[in-house]
């Protein structure tokens, strides 16, 4: 069964872990409670998915449209984000999906847009190795050979080169839930998640 | 208004330790899980450091074993420290007493407060 559910991710911190009194290091993720705006059909749609709305804003905030399709779909409230969850599930329009569908111990991943890190050289932005630094060498953090020369006569498409690194969707899998907290809407997630702080990040399940 | 992140590192700490800080002899007492079983050992030297704080706050304890230095961090709102015993309060003038790892024998002493 399919599983989402959208937060904002706070920050990270360290908790001890029960068992074994070793510290963890988790990210604060607040979660919910999101209610289910529609449903996509294998029949009706040609795919399996869930739509989720989340992030409640007053009314002038959002577009006559997008209130409208919440409110045709029974949720009275404004809510800025709306994500498609894919795959099979249960759930059905006015339900809400709050951080208790996950388990402590479950599985999940995590997608955000990362932190921009503006315009950077191929070492940071590919893994790209360095030159040698000395025996008067200039090829220090230069990408290299970048293609032949009279075949094929150009650069091919899509190279790696240096540019804009960061600010793209990123998905980080095999992600352990460590705790939640239903009545603040939290979810502990070991590790890091891609995303600033307050940024939109997506918990799903992970197989 | 206290975020999520400071309740959730509020409700890690603990209570009842003593207060110590840098230049303090202390026992530490600490839970080792050897398989199945689990035992305190003790750990007793100089507190070299404090660093961090609330829930993420750790310190250091320094001692020379057979003639090597040892250094060991915990974390002081650790659960698998059972206690800590404050020896000796040193009269110190610096916070880090990372000075104390050049030295060995006499020199690596710390003076005590009286």
């Amino acid at each position: 069964m399919a599983k989402g559910i959208i937060g904002k991710k706070l920050g990270m911190t360290q908790v001890f872990d029960e068992e074994t009194g070793r510290l963890v290091p988790v990210t604060v993720i607040q979660a919910g409670p999101c209610p289910v705006v529609s449903v996509r059909t294998q029949a009706d749609d040609g795919y399996d998915a869930v739509q989720l709305a989340w992030d409640e804003v007053p009314e002038r905030k959002i577009t006559k449209p997008e209130l409208g399709h919440l409110r045709k779909n029974g949720v009275a409230a404004a809510h800025r984000r709306l994500v498609e969850i894919r795959g099979a599930h249960e759930l059905t329009p006015g339900e809400t999906v709050t951080v208790e569908a996950f388990e402590p111990g479950e599985k999940v991943k995590v997608s955000g847009i990362s932190i921009g890190k503006g315009f950077q050289g191929t070492i940071k932005r590919h893994n790209f190795s360095r030159g040698p630094v000395s025996h008067g060498s200039h090829n220090v953090r230069a990408p290299g050979s970048i293609g032949a020369s009279a075949t094929p006569s150009r650069v091919f498409k899509g190279l790696k080169m240096a540019g804009r690194m960061g600010g793209r969707k990123v998905t980080q899998v095999g992600l352990t839930v460590v705790d939640r907290m239903p009545e603040e809407n939290l979810l502990l997630v070991r590790g890091a998640v891609p995303g600033h702080k307050n940024a939109t990040v997506v918990v799903r399940e992970d197989r | 208004m206290a975020s999520p992140i400071d309740l959730i590192e509020q409700r890690q700490l603990r209570d009842g330790l003593p207060q110590f800080k840098a230049g303090d002899t202390v026992r530490v007492h600490f839970q080792v899980i050897e398989g199945q079983r689990r035992r305190v050992q003790v750990f007793e030297g100089i507190v070299i450091k404090r660093q961090g704080a609330g829930a993420r706050e750790t310190f250091t304890v320094r001692k020379s074993s057979f003639g090597v230095g040892v250094e060991r961090t915990f974390p002081i709102h650790s659960p698998k420290i059972e206690k800590v015993e404050v020896q000796a309060i040193g009269d110190v003038n610096r916070a880090k007493l990372y000075y104390l790892r050049g030295k060995v024998g006499k020199k690596a002493r710390v003076r005590e407060k009286r």
